[in-house]
């Protein structure tokens, strides 16, 4: 399954250690990360469950800048959640 | 002897300070580090609202019952998903999406006015993107008030500060909790009389001076800074507009300029006195183009006879140098017009007890002041 990371930033919501999750895309993996972790769901997406505009999503050391959401994840691949420093 | 509670929402948290008849003193500091845009609290100060704009992971709403020892994280206010409206997470089978199919529904951007709404558990919010939103369950859930983003005229409204129409001024009918009046940059004064379930405009008599001629006059696109209603004349109320002051004495039925304010006319913040309707405080800026203080001193008008004559007040104000501009949620009366209070976009901190005369200044190093308001 794939490890998922979130900034030390999300750690009133987040898991502090990577967790796993499964799924074939970035917006699977993140979908079911969701489900045990509910609170971090907002901090990520916004009202239309779009990605959030200085949230940045890394898959395996690529930056994803468009369509993140659908980017594809192996069960090797491991994602990271930052805050973009386009958000201050 | 009762405590006074002055609640400031800045940049890096929300101040809590309190005075016990030995001064004011900075107590707790809540969401330290974080933008804090707003602070609702109740008359007790045990109930306090806190609204975040978090730089990078959106608005958040937070609610304390024992006065800030804990917080509690709520579900703030969300604008309902809207077509074309992505599938999360997306179905790979879906083709990709293009310029045409990303959603383009709104998201809260900002909560940027808050007010209890008479029953107990009853709130108001609004917001950027322009929304109102209620509660009827202390902040538990929240319900997009669809009356009023649904109407066609809505579309009309622009951008005033932010990129996107901001809903910064709610004011709850004293006489009837069902009547709310809110006020939009740039979209006007709108009011409904039956909780949210049909709305009037309420801004006809402002006057936009930088719009074409012919729109001048638009009541939809008008640009009130902050509409503030007298809770003792509810009849009565003022604006801190773009283009001036206003004042309305016949239930949002019309406006009137106010002419010969001195110093400047221009300003965000507006208070009334809540047992005078002809007493109102201002704090004047200079022109639009520049926004801070007039030749650098920072003062505050007052009119105490509905704006035919204006006192500037000055003392204990800085009186050169100064570059603090105070914002539409920046000034603040307490309940009984015995106590006001006066933030900065420099963070500076000001309170007055004897209703401007002369002011105290608490701090000139609080990160960018954003709203102030007591209990």
């Amino acid at each position: 399954m794939a490890q998922v990371i979130f900034t030390s930033h999300l750690k009133h919501v987040a898991p502090a250690e990577p967790v796993t999750g499964t799924g074939g895309t970035v917006g699977e993996v993140l979908a079911d990360v969701f489900t045990r972790y509910p609170a971090v769901r907002g901090y990520v997406l916004d009202d239309q469950d779009r990605l959030r505009l200085h949230v940045a999503i890394f898959v395996d050391d690529l930056h994803v800048r468009r369509d993140a959401l659908s980017h594809p994840m192996t069960p090797t691949s491991e994602l990271h959640v930052l805050q973009a420093l386009s958000g201050g | 002897m009762t405590q006074d509670l002055l609640y400031v929402s800045t940049r890096k948290g929300l101040m809590m300070y309190e005075r016990n008849g030995a001064g004011w003193k900075l107590g707790d500091i809540a969401f330290r580090g974080q933008p804090v845009t707003m602070a609702l609290p109740s008359k007790d100060g045990r109930t306090v609202f806190a609204a975040l704009n978090l730089g990078h992971f959106g608005v958040k709403l937070h609610r304390t019952d024992d006065a800030g020892k804990t917080w509690t994280e709520l579900q703030p206010p969300r604008f309902p998903k809207q077509p074309p409206s992505p599938k999360f997470p997306p179905d790979p089978n879906d083709p990709p999406p293009t310029p045409s199919s990303e959603p383009k529904g709104p998201s809260v951007s900002a909560i940027w006015a808050m007010a209890w709404g008479g029953p107990a558990g009853h709130v108001w919010a609004g917001t950027t993107p322009g929304g109102l939103f209620h509660t009827t369950d202390n902040g538990v859930t929240w319900r997009l008030v669809e009356s009023l983003w649904d109407n066609p005229e809505r579309l009309r409204w622009m951008g005033g500060g932010t990129v996107e129409p901001a809903l910064h001024s709610i004011s709850v009918d004293p006489r009837d909790h069902n009547r709310v009046a809110v006020a939009v940059s740039c979209g006007g004064v709108w009011r409904t009389s039956d909780s949210g379930k049909t709305w009037t405009i309420g801004s006809n008599g402002m006057i936009n001076d930088y719009m074409p001629p012919n729109l001048q006059g638009d009541p939809v696109t008008q640009d009130p800074h902050l509409v503030v209603q007298s809770p003792s004349s509810p009849e009565v109320f003022w604006c801190q507009h773009h283009n001036g002051i206003f004042h309305c004495a016949d239930d949002l039925k019309t406006w009137k300029r106010i002419v010969g304010a001195p110093v400047s006319s221009f300003g965000f913040a507006v208070a009334v006195h809540p047992r005078d309707g002809n007493t109102a405080w201002f704090v004047p800026a200079d022109k639009d183009q520049t926004r801070m203080p007039v030749d650098g001193k920072i003062v505050v008008n007052r009119t105490r006879d509905g704006g035919k004559t204006f006192d500037v007040l000055r003392k204990g104000l800085p009186q050169e140098n100064a570059y603090d501009l105070v914002w539409r949620h920046g000034l603040a009366v307490n309940r009984d017009g015995t106590l006001l209070a006066m933030g900065s976009s420099t963070g500076g901190l000001w309170v007055s007890d004897n209703e401007g005369d002369a002011w105290t200044n608490l701090s000139a190093h609080l990160p960018p002041i954003h709203a102030v308001c007591f209990a």
